[in-house]
This record gives C-alpha cells, sequence and structure tokens, in this order.
C-alpha cells in the first residue's frame, strides 16, 4: 500500500474508534442532567443514586473518548500536512474555537460532576452537570462545521500568493447548510445511542430481576428520550437525504447506485446488487418516486446519475487542468491581462485539475489518458456506499420499533411483565453503533477522492513521509487501540454487572462519609 | 487593527496558550512523573493522583487548544511542524493516550498489579511528553531541515534520531525538570505529612538544576547554536510566500534580539531567579510562593525562547529562506481578527471557571480522606 491508502486507513480507523465513544458521551451527558433534574425537583435520592451509576459508566467511556480525542486533533498536522497548509485557513477555527468556547468548559466541568457532590449545592451541581452536557454538544457543533465545510467548502476561495485556501466568509461556513443539517442529524444520533444503551443494560436487570426500582426508572426515562431522538435522527436525516441531493450530488448517486439520470422524480432503490463493471444494479426492489422526492422535494426535478456526473466532471477536469498551467504562470508573474482574465472563468474548477496530479508529474501536458483515468475515479466506489447506507437507516427504524413499543410498555404498564421487549432492548444495544459507524462511513467514503470537496484531491492531502513511517504508527495505533478497548468494555461490563448495588450507590453512606469525615473541605 | 498588528498578537497569544499549558498542565505532569518517586505505597499515590483529579482533563485542553490555535492561526507551521516531527510527535501521542485512562481507569479494581500498571502509565504518558516538548523547541532554536516545493507541498529531510541532539536533549531534560518542579510545589498546595516533605526536597533540587540547564542553554546557544536573521524587508501587512525571502545564518546569531534591546536581558535573568527563588522558598515551606515563583519561571522560559527567536517560529536549516516567520506564516487576516475576538470572549471565561474549579475544590488531602471516599475517588 501507498501513503495515500495508509494515511487514509489510520485516519479511518482512529475516526472509527472515536466515534466508538462520542455518541455515547453526548447521549449520556444529557440522560445524566435530565435523572439529576428529576433529583433536585423531587428530592428522592434514588435519582442521585442514577445519576451516580450511570455516571460512572459514563466516566469510563469518557475516558477513551478524551484519550481517542486528542490522536484527532494532532493527526490533521501529522498525516495530513497539505491539508492543513492548504485549508487550516479556515478548517483550523472550527477546532480553535472547539477547544476555547467547548472542551474547555467540558473538560472543567467533568471533574466537579464527578468530584464536586458534596462541595456545592445541588442546584450549583445540578449546574454543572447540564452545562457539561451543553458543552459536550457545542463540542459537536463545532466539528462537523468543520466536517460540513470538507464535504461543501464555502466562504472561502484560493489565494494564489499563498497557495491555499483562505477565508472569505465566516457566517457562511458557519452558517453551512450541510454542517447544520449533519450536526443535528449526529447529536441526536448521539442521544440515541445513550438512550439504547441506558435502555438495554437497565432491561437486563429487569430481566434479572435485578435492581428493580432503578432499572425501571431508568427505562422509563430512557425511552422517552429515545423515542423522540430516534424520531428527530430520521427525520433529520431525511433533511441530510435533501441536502445531498442539492449539494453533493455525487455521494447521492453512489448511495443509491443511480448509474444514469432517470426521469423525474426518480426511484428508490430498496434493496439490489451494485454490479460496478456492468454499471447496473442487480436483482434491484424499487419504489417509484421516492428517491426523487426525498433528494430534491419535487416531482419534476432530475437526480443526477453517475453517467452524466462523469462528463461532467471531465469537462471540469479539462478546465481544470487550464487552471492549473495558468495559475503556476499567475504565480511565477508571467500572466497576461488574458491569463488573469481567463484564469477567473475557470478558478473554480482548479481542484478538479489537481486530481490529474494523481496519474501525471505535469499536470500541464496530462494526456487524455490520464483524464480519462481521473474522470472513473471521480466517482467512489458504488457498493460499499449503498451498503452502509442500507445497515444505518435499517438500523435506525429498528431503533424506531424499539422504542416506539418500550415507550408504550413503560407508559402504559410495567415494561418487565413483556420480558421478550427486555431480551429486544438487549439485543440492540450495538445498533445505535453499528448506524453510527456507517453513517460516517457514508459521509466521508462518499466524498472520494476528495479530502475537501472538489477543492483538494485526497491524493495531495498527506503528509511528506514515506510508507514506512505511516506503516509503522498505524501497527502501533491498532495494538494500542485495540488494548483500549478491550479493557473499556471490559470494566463495562464488569460495572454494569456489579450493578448500582454492588457498586456502593444505593448506600448513601458514601455521601456521608464526604460531608463530615473530609478534611478536604477547608485548609486550617 | 491592522494584519500587522494581528499578527503580533497572535505570536503573542500563542505563547500565552504554551504558558497556560506549562502553568496547568505542567503540575499534573510533574506530580504524575513524581508517582513512584515521592509516593510510597498505594494510598499516598492516591493522595497524589487525587490531588489533581478534578482538574487535570480542564488543564490538557491547554494543550489541545495550542495545537488548534496552532492549526487556525499559524497553518504553515502546524503543518510543517507536525509533519516534520512525526516520529516524536507520535510517540507523544502515545504516551499522551495512557493518561485519561490511567486516571480514570487505575482505582476503578483493588488489584495491585493492574494499579502499578497504569501508575507506570500515568508516569509515561506525562514524563515523554514533558520531555519531548523541551526536544522540540531545542531543535527549532537550532533550525529543522525542511523546504518546500512550487505549490508548497513540504520536504522535510530529517528522522527521529536527528532530533535527539545533545542541545535538544538538554532542552528536554529542562522542560521535564521545570514541570517536575512546578508539580512538586502542587503538592506542597495539597497534601501533608511526609509526601510534602519529600516533595519539597526533590522540587528544591529540581529547581536549582533548572536555573543551570537553563543558563548553559543560553551559553551554549550563543556560542554554538546557528542563529537565523531576515536580511530582506518582509512585508508585514502583506500575504507573502513563506519561500519569498532572504535569511542569513550565523553562529551565535541568536543574540541579535538582545544586542538591539538589551532589556530583554532581563527576561532570562527572571526565569533563572524565579527558579532559585522557588528552590528557596520550597526549603521555607512558603508553598504558594514556591507555586507561583515556579510558574513565573517556566514562563520566562517560554518568553526567552519566543524572543531569542523573533520573528521565527520555524527556521529551516535546510533552506534558511523558506524559514516561518511570524509574518509570513500565519493565516489570513480575517482569520485571524476572528480567532482574535474568540479569543477575547473565551480566555476570560475559561480562566474565570477554570479559578472556580480550583477555589470549590481548594483544600488538602490525606490517606483518610481517601479511605473514607474509596468508591469515589480515582
Amino acid at each position: 500500500m501507498d501513503i495515500v491508502e495508509l494515511s487514509r486507513l489510520q485516519f479511518a480507523f482512529t475516526a472509527m474508534v472515536h466515534f466508538l465513544f462520542v455518541p455515547l458521551t453526548l447521549g449520556l451527558s444529557i440522560l445524566l442532567a435530565i435523572m439529576e433534574s428529576v433529583y433536585v425537583m423531587t428530592g428522592r435520592t434514588i435519582y442521585r443514586q442514577m445519576t451516580k451509576f450511570w455516571g460512572k459508566l459514563f466516566g469510563i467511556n469518557f475516558a477513551l473518548g478524551v484519550t481517542t480525542g486528542i490522536a484527532m486533533e494532532f493527526q490533521f498536522g501529522t498525516n495530513w500536512s497539505y491539508y492543513s497548509h492548504y485549508v487550516g485557513d479556515i478548517f483550523g477555527a472550527p477546532l480553535a474555537i472547539e477547544a476555547l468556547m467547548a472542551f474547555f468548559l467540558e473538560s472543567t466541568l467533568v471533574g466537579l460532576f464527578f468530584f464536586g457532590w458534596d462541595r456545592m449545592s445541588k442546584e450549583k451541581h445540578l449546574a454543572v452537570t447540564w452545562l457539561m452536557a451543553l458543552a459536550t454538544n457545542m463540542s459537536a457543533l463545532w466539528i462537523l462545521v468543520a466536517n460540513g465545510w470538507m464535504q461543501h467548502p464555502v466562504g472561502s476561495e484560493l489565494n494564489l500568493a499563498t497557495m491555499r485556501m483562505e477565508l472569505t466568509n465566516f457566517a457562511d461556513v458557519l452558517l453551512n447548510p450541510v454542517a447544520q443539517v449533519k450536526f443535528v442529524h449526529t447529536v441526536s444520533a448521539g442521544y440515541v445511542t445513550g438512550a439504547v444503551f441506558v435502555l438495554a443494560i437497565s432491561s437486563w436487570y429487569l430481566l434479572k430481576g435485578r435492581e428493580i426500582a432503578f432499572a425501571r426508572r431508568s427505562f422509563a426515562i430512557a425511552s422517552a428520550f429515545g423515542l423522540a431522538s430516534v424520531l428527530s435522527v430520521i427525520v433529520l436525516g431525511d433533511e441530510s437525504g435533501y441536502e445531498l441531493g442539492d449539494v453533493q450530488k455525487v455521494k447521492l448517486a453512489a448511495i443509491e447506485a443511480e448509474w444514469q439520470t432517470h426521469p423525474a422524480p426518480a426511484a428508490f432503490t430498496l434493496f439490489g446488487i451494485p454490479n460496478e463493471r456492468e454499471q447496473r444494479t442487480d436483482m434491484a426492489i424499487k419504489i417509484p418516486g421516492v428517491m426523487g422526492l426525498i433528494a430534491t422535494r419535487s416531482w419534476n426535478t432530475e437526480v443526477m446519475g453517475i453517467r452524466e456526473l462523469k462528463e461532467e466532471h471531465r469537462e471540469r477536469i479539462t478546465n481544470g487542468q487550464e487552471a492549473y498551467t495558468l495559475m503556476q504562470r499567475l504565480r511565477r508573474g508571467e500572466g497576461s491581462e488574458e491569463d488573469i482574465a481567463r484564469f477567473e472563468e475557470v478558478r473554480s474548477d482548479i481542484g478538479y485539475g489537481l486530481l490529474l496530479s494523481a496519474y501525471s508529474d505535469d499536470v500541464a501536458n496530462a494526456t487524455e489518458a490520464d483524464i480519462a483515468q481521473a474522470v472513473e475515479a471521480s466517482i467512489p466506489k458504488v457498493w460499499p456506499l449503498f451498503w452502509s447506507f442500507r445497515a444505518m437507516v435499517a438500523a435506525g427504524f429498528i431503533m424506531l420499533l424499539l422504542f416506539g413499543l418500550a415507550f408504550w410498555h413503560s407508559v402504559r404498564r410495567q415494561p418487565e411483565k413483556s420480558p421478550w421487549l427486555l431480551r429486544f432492548a438487549l439485543f440492540s444495544l450495538p445498533l445505535p453503533w453499528i448506524a453510527s459507524e456507517a453513517g460516517w462511513f457514508v459521509a466521508e467514503y462518499g466524498r472520494q477522492p476528495w479530502a475537501i470537496g472538489e477543492i483538494l484531491p485526497v491524493h495531495l492531502a498527506v503528509s511528506s513521509l514515506t510508507a514506512e513511517q505511516v506503516l509503522s504508527t498505524l501497527v502501533a495505533i491498532g495494538i494500542l487501540y485495540t488494548v483500549f478497548v478491550i479493557i473499556e468494555v471490559w470494566l463495562m461490563q464488569h460495572f454494569a454487572r456489579k450493578g448500582p448495588t454492588g457498586s456502593g450507590y444505593l448506600d448513601d453512606d458514601i455521601d456521608v462519609a464526604y460531608t463530615t469525615s473530609s478534611p478536604y473541605r477547608e485548609e486550617k | 487593527m491592522d494584519y500587522e498588528t494581528l499578527r503580533f498578537i497572535w505570536w503573542v497569544l500563542i505563547g500565552v496558550l504554551l504558558i497556560g499549558f506549562s502553568v496547568t498542565d505542567g503540575f499534573d505532569m510533574g506530580v504524575a512523573t513524581l508517582l513512584k518517586v515521592v509516593g510510597h505505597g498505594d494510598e499516598e499515590r492516591r493522595v497524589m493522583i487525587n490531588s489533581m483529579a478534578p482538574h487535570w482533563d480542564g488543564n490538557q485542553v491547554w494543550l489541545i487548544t495550542a495545537g488548534g490555535a496552532l492549526f487556525a492561526a499559524w497553518p504553515p507551521v502546524y503543518a510543517t511542524a507536525f509533519n516534520g516531527f512525526y516520529l516524536a510527535l507520535m510517540l507523544t501521542l502515545f504516551a499522551l493516550f495512557l493518561r485519561p485512562l490511567a486516571f480514570d481507569y487505575r482505582s476503578k479494581l483493588e488489584s495491585q498489579a493492574w494499579r502499578s500498571c497504569w501508575d507506570w502509565g500515568l508516569t509515561l504518558g506525562s514524563a515523554v511528553p514533558a520531555l519531548i516538548f523541551g526536544v522540540a523547541f531545542g531543535n527549532l532554536l537550532q533550525g529543522v531541515p525542511f523546504q518546500f516545493d512550487d505549490i508548497l507541498r513540504l520536504d522535510y529531510q530529517g528522522g527521529l534520531l536527528d532530533l535527539l541532539n545533545p542541545f535538544a536533549l538538554l532542552a528536554g531534560l529542562l522542560s521535564l525538570l521545570m514541570f517536575i518542579t512546578h508539580g512538586a510545589a502542587w503538592l506542597q498546595l495539597k497534601t501533608g505529612g511526609e509526601l510534602r516533605h519529600r516533595s519539597a526536597a526533590i522540587g528544591s533540587w529540581t529547581a536549582v538544576v533548572c536555573a543551570m540547564l537553563f543558563m548553559l542553554g543560553g551559553v551554549w546557544m550563543l556560542l554554538g547554536v546557528d542563529g537565523y536573521q531576515v536580511t530582506s524587508v518582509i512585508d508585514t501587512q502583506g500575504y507573502n510566500d513563506t519561500t519569498g525571502k532572504v535569511v542569513a545564518v550565523s553562529t551565535g546569531g541568536w543574540i541579535a534580539n538582545y544586542s538591539r534591546f538589551p532589556l530583554l536581558w532581563l527576561l532570562p535573568l527572571l526565569g533563572v531567579s524565579g527558579f532559585l527563588l522557588c528552590a528557596v522558598t520550597m526549603k521555607m515551606g512558603r508553598h504558594v510562593l514556591a507555586f507561583i515563583s515556579s510558574a513565573a519561571a517556566m514562563a520566562m522560559v517560554i518568553v526567552t525562547t519566543g524572543v531569542t527567536m523573533f520573528p521565527f517560529v520555524m527556521p529551516s536549516s535546510l533552506n534558511p529562506n523558506h524559514s516561518l516567520t511570524m509574518w509570513d506564516a500565519t493565516a489570513s487576516e480575517l482569520t485571524l481578527k476572528i480567532m482574535f475576538v474568540v479569543v477575547c470572549i473565551f480566555v476570560p471565561l475559561v480562566l474565570l471557571y477554570t479559578a472556580w474549579s480550583y477555589w470549590v475544590m481548594r483544600g488538602r488531602l490525606d490517606e483518610q480522606f481517601i479511605r473514607n471516599n474509596d468508591k469515589a475517588l480515582y
């Protein structure tokens, strides 16, 4: 494998492992705040015990989220050096703002959440918990503003003097429709993850006939919160579909295996086997009109197919080649008036010109064959996207069914009387993770061959490193993360099995000890 | 506010973030490094760990923010330094991975073997980054072998072993000992009894070594290290290609800024006196003063380094003309402006709630406290 593939693999691995922990942090932080609110409002200590017990599991997850997050912040520089140079002016800002606005608050308050129980009034502690949850969500906002810009780069333009993209309108970057839709879809998915987690473990206690009072309350909160969240994920996911139809036509065509443009409104392929060689989908089961409606919200707008997109790309690559040639001339200060005028016409295609650098060292003189190769590679492989998208959607609808039933049972009667439901909840535990990972795969793989959509190809974005260097770090990270994840999952199940009783959260002595004999309180 | 001023402000701000990192994360890295040295037995170690338990995570965000701010304000520096120091930074990352896990997982199980493993993880996770950060600055001062091609792609010609040269190792040792001194000062603020005595004994000794290393480094730099100077005119208001200037290299050349502004000599002088004051106050048991002076001394070390290299941020030994300076390796004017506004709003807020969290968790810890709150603490 070459440096580009290894770097992509390393990014995919670190990002996907990181995102095992992020959604649970997002969802559990809100659930903790809800539980603690009930405690403060009703004064019933069982809700404080719930906050502390789920808080302990939250902590185990949070630690690995922080660990894997450190790698995310630094690997743009280490492994994607040209990317960092080329778009750091825009992309760096949301990352820095995330740290200043959200991550600082979250990390400072998480310490007070765990260790500040007896050191402030319960209202103050509740405020700490809510602010921690809010900060976690703010984190997600800025990260998704950054990612949204990678998908749909707005508010920026190439500066020939510094040879990089520079910010022209910050509001455009912040209000980028792709970023907004991604943010709400992603945090809702996080809420669903938290809710499934609490629901599944509570169901397990109910199945075992343990911790009944504790588990029943947790079940009720999780089912209500989960139902609201899963509905919002699905509705907002539909919104994502619309945004794709608007600005990321290639990704949409690949997800839907839309090999060529069909008369509007396009059909939605429920099932089928994408056949890359023949450019068609075998054994397709189609629902007429649905995809056209989702993607364009109209009856008469076409959804562009892969064949037509490739034709468009061929034209843009040719323009991009010219733009690249002109750029070199202008950067050397040799451009004439006409050159400048012509460059302005084709500059928006310069990213497509850069695609050619994968096939030819001399972009300006790339051959027809090089162009043909670049055109073929301008569409990501269809079947991985087709399948992961469907996995995500299927997981989403199963969870909708789960929360619908769970909510209904928790409202109407006691859920412990329906063991089948409890088992359904328990076995649904992996679903939110499958959905999240599949969703991110669609988002990131679907952007190929671009690092920054239509601006910077991924093969140019890498660092000046050898394949051996990247391979060695990839192996090391692989080993470390695997060990970490095994430890984390083991601890999780260990404390989940112990339950609130076994962990000492059902006797309140722990709090008494804190308040009476603590020399920690005042310095003498 | 014009571009030139913004660029200067951001040079100051990056320094502020690095100082914020050293003063906050520095002490918990120092304490963690000392874990097996001054902490005898599980309970003492738990006292040490819990003295920083509510704060280490917030402290670490100074590092993350410094990384993010570097990305946003000086993209070429972020890209060049992180790529250039690849294996060293990866080692740092692997070490940093261990910290959150060690803090959170260590005391969750009773097994002594489990706890001892995580104690090593905590120590490694803190000592390795402390050392490597110093090594990185030691290399920046000597220049790093990189250059750019016509579309500013990086060409870096060095490896991990080149980074580990004597001068850089001295800088690494200094930064490690700075953090250890600072950690020892923190332990005197937060613990009592034997633990406090042991940390005072170690800290007052390391503070003196810091002063000596700092002076030695200064002399070495002026006698044997290449200094860089821009000889062409940089347009401090304009958009510059980082490769379009002329840079001269001469041994001992880093003295130039001090020759021009002799008042700058005060900075290293304050640094040395800070370390010495720290040593003395530790001996006298004036722990608050000791903590403040070690913080101030570290700040002066960072400021001295920055001022010495000004306006350079990352000189290139391979092609000095391609060196990165704080005039030409910055983000666009708009980005710097927006980020400055963000900093003006949020850094005071961060300082405010950080201070509040330290106030809420004030006071000393002892072994009795650990026993009483066995399940709720790290």
